[in-house]
């Protein structure tokens, strides 16, 4: 085992746990704004990859230059999910709420399944394909394109929220909603602005990751326990935390995988999750 | 007056009953169990097109394939033409849900047999339900060795298994070795971690030293991984001459892609079928997927030795566009020696199509397989089913061995990827 295989891997470890990071933001500012977990998430992620497949394939259009498009359409979807569904369980009781998001994912499954068969798709030959070269690491270009991509989403949401009066809004209702609204901050739009971000987060990560995994309908299934684990990690409902338990979790699967074996790569990953339950249940940068 | 009419209703109800009975000769209900959503999915609806053609050849005959039976259509001749109805259940790649559904078929939709179920695990769990129930299970494509060494007296298996897929791999790097003068070195087995990888595994550690061969790193990992990174690095390190690798759809893309980005090149890739031979693999990697040898059962270019493949092949390629695979061409065939033994049995009764599927003798010619025929032992297992290895050269699936029936020379080694066109 050499020095060069173990930063190469921990280059591509950083790499995916950047993506993760980006599927994990969505999931834990939803969460964060109206405590309503939200399993179709993964199927967010789904549709950035066939909103960028699909505007490639008909279009030839790049999945780089298609991605502030995809984003928008992404948002706008969260925000009409919202207006549609989600509105009218806000005060349901928790069961009925979990059963909601898990039918939406069942149904957006399905319906993509539908519409666009099972078939697995790629985009091939996109403005990043191959590889580089990197202080004498291997990194795809791909791979590289979604890490800095993850990184610049990121930053702005943190931006958005941190320096911007719409943003302290939704932060203000995810302290505390009755406070919030006799401030004169109206909560049915910060809830709907959290899904339409949620939404265009995972559809961001979609998009990055579409120009080299495989697309398919199930394929939210593979990221959204990882995303899961990030989010418990870093605290559910904290932005920074999700971030920075995104590469760690990247982090510690790939390493896990080389250093104990792939086979265990998983269960490493979930070792660190149910030990943060126990010994800290709020996540590394949650409030308790 | 009121005897007359009381033997007249008990005539009626009794012509009734007769019409009932004459009513349910006429249909045949066989449940298919197959994936037909999850991520295997892509493959179950290729096998869903097969299973849904050789059933209408079977009611509705077809044209131009003379040397299939029942080509002339109009249903299972030795049951009054009865027509087989398929009826399918999806059981998402999930070993209980394909118990569940197993059970559902027989116990409410009272199939005569089933037919499934692609995923040996899923196999493995709805067979033990048939069997319980005394109901036949044909499997025409799930190829984990154990599924036949259970001692079941209802499974029936028509594809050859795991067992001898990867004798033949030894057996071609010995042929391939004394042919083409090269030196096979090191080997590294890379399969993922369910019921068939684990398997695969252990066989392929079990016969390396028998053929002589060393194994330098056995690696498994779960196939819904989301990146392979550390599996391939562990692979490069270990600087395996041949991976012999075992994947689904889903992971055979991602290994390739990740074998190309950390620029991982062995002499040669001996991959086991699946997701390696599934339609998709070519389509979505293009160039990058060639010179992967693969095991394969079927392969398109064996028409030039068995017309009636040609035939069956341009059927299924009318309807749906694409051509047979291993996969389809299996669940047909499977479909086709079912309706054999429910013929021959000449009723739906359980205990009469079994005996009738222990007596299936079907010629090669008969066949659209590279098999010898259909003939099953006591464990259910057909013997004279053979595998064949493919080469992908120029976007398409290559006969290289057994050398006899190959229609193109092994390309060995594979070239590095900076070396490639």
């Amino acid at each position: 085992m050499t020095a060069e295989i173990l930063l190469q891997t921990l280059a591509s470890g950083v790499l995916i746990g950047l993506i993760y990071a980006l599927v994990a933001i969505g999931l834990t500012m939803i969460f964060g704004v109206m405590d309503i977990v939200n399993f179709a998430h993964g199927e967010f992620l789904m549709l950035g990859m066939y909103a960028s497949f699909w505007l490639f394939a008909l279009f030839a259009l790049d999945p780089m230059l298609t991605l502030p498009l995809t984003v928008l359409m992404l948002f706008a979807f969260g925000v009409l999910l919202y207006k549609l569904v989600i509105r009218r369980i806000i005060d349901a009781p928790m069961l009925s709420q979990i059963f909601t998001t898990f039918g939406l994912m069942i149904l957006l499954r399905g319906a993509a399944q539908f519409l666009w068969k099972p078939d697995f798709r790629s985009i091939e030959n996109t403005w990043v394909s191959g590889s580089v070269k990197l202080f004498g690491i291997q990194l795809g270009q791909p791979q590289l394109a979604a890490g800095l991509g993850a990184i610049v989403v990121t930053w702005g949401v943190h931006q958005f929220l941190t320096r911007t009066k719409l943003g302290a809004a939704l932060e203000a209702t995810a302290a505390d909603k009755e406070a919030a609204q006799l401030m004169g901050i109206d909560s049915h739009r910060m809830f709907a602005l959290a899904w339409g971000i949620g939404a265009a987060c995972a559809g961001a990560a979609g998009v990055l990751l579409a120009t080299f995994f495989p697309i398919f309908p199930e394929v939210g299934a593979n990221f959204i326990l990882l995303a899961f684990v990030v989010v418990n990690l870093g605290g559910f409902g904290s932005v920074t935390g999700a971030f920075w338990a995104g590469i760690l979790v990247g982090v510690i699967e790939v390493m896990g995988g080389l250093l104990l074996g792939p086979q265990y790569k998983l269960a490493v990953v979930l070792v660190l999750f149910l030990g943060v339950l126990m010994f800290r249940p709020q996540g590394l940068m949650g409030k308790a | 007056m009121r005897e007359t009419m009381i033997r007249a209703l008990c005539a009626a109800v009794l012509s009734l009953g007769f019409a009932l009975g004459a009513q349910a000769q006429q249909e045949v209900k066989i449940g298919v169990l197959y994936p037909l959503t999850g991520p295997a999915a892509s493959s179950g609806a290729e096998m869903k097109n097969a299973l849904e053609l050789a059933a209408d050849i079977i009611n509705n005959g077809a044209k131009g394939v003379a040397g299939l039976p029942f080509a002339n259509g109009g249903g299972l001749p030795n049951l009054k033409g009865a027509k087989i109805k398929l009826v399918f259940a999806d059981h998402q790649g999930n070993p209980q849900t394909g118990a569940t559904e197993a059970e559902r078929l027989i116990s409410q939709e009272k199939v005569a047999a089933l037919v499934g179920a692609y995923n040996s695990n899923v196999t493995a769990t709805a067979s033990q339900v048939a069997e319980r129930y005394q109901v036949p299970f044909l499997n025409p494509e799930s190829s984990s060795a154990s599924l036949t060494q259970r001692g079941f007296k209802w499974f029936f298996r028509t594809t050859p298994h795991d067992d001898l897929f990867v004798h033949n791999f030894f057996d071609f790097l010995k042929e391939l070795e004394a042919k083409k003068k090269v030196k096979v070195g090191a080997i590294a087995t890379f399969n993922e971690n369910t019921l068939w990888g684990n398997e695969t595994t252990k066989l392929e550690a079990k016969l390396a030293p028998d053929f002589g061969y060393a194994i330098v790193k056995q690696l498994t990992y779960p196939a819904k991984s989301t990146q392979l990174t550390s599996e391939v690095q562990t692979l490069k390190a270990a600087s395996p001459s041949l991976v012999m690798q075992s994947s689904y759809l889903g992971d055979a893309l991602l290994s390739m892609k990740t074998y190309k980005e950390l620029g991982f090149a062995p002499d040669m890739i001996l991959a086991n079928n699946a997701g390696f031979t599934d339609t998709e693999f070519i389509k979505t990697l293009g160039k990058d997927a060639e010179y992967v040898i693969t095991r394969e059962v079927w392969a398109l270019d064996l028409a030039n030795r068995n017309p009636l493949i040609k035939e069956v092949n341009a059927l299924y390629n009318s309807r749906h566009k694409a051509n047979f695979t291993g996969n389809s061409s299996r669940t047909f065939t499977g479909l086709m020696v079912i309706a054999d033994a429910i013929n021959r049995a000449k009723s739906t009764e359980p205990e009469a199509v079994r005996k009738a599927l222990t007596e299936t003798n079907l010629p090669a010619d008969a066949l659209i397989m590279p098999w010898k025929g259909v003939k099953f032992d006591a464990t259910g297992q057909n013997v004279l089913g053979r595998g064949i290895l493919v080469q992908i050269v120029g976007g398409t699936y290559h006969t290289v061995y057994p050398f006899d029936l190959a229609t193109q020379d092994v390309i060995w080694p594979m070239p590095k990827w900076d070396q490639r066109k």
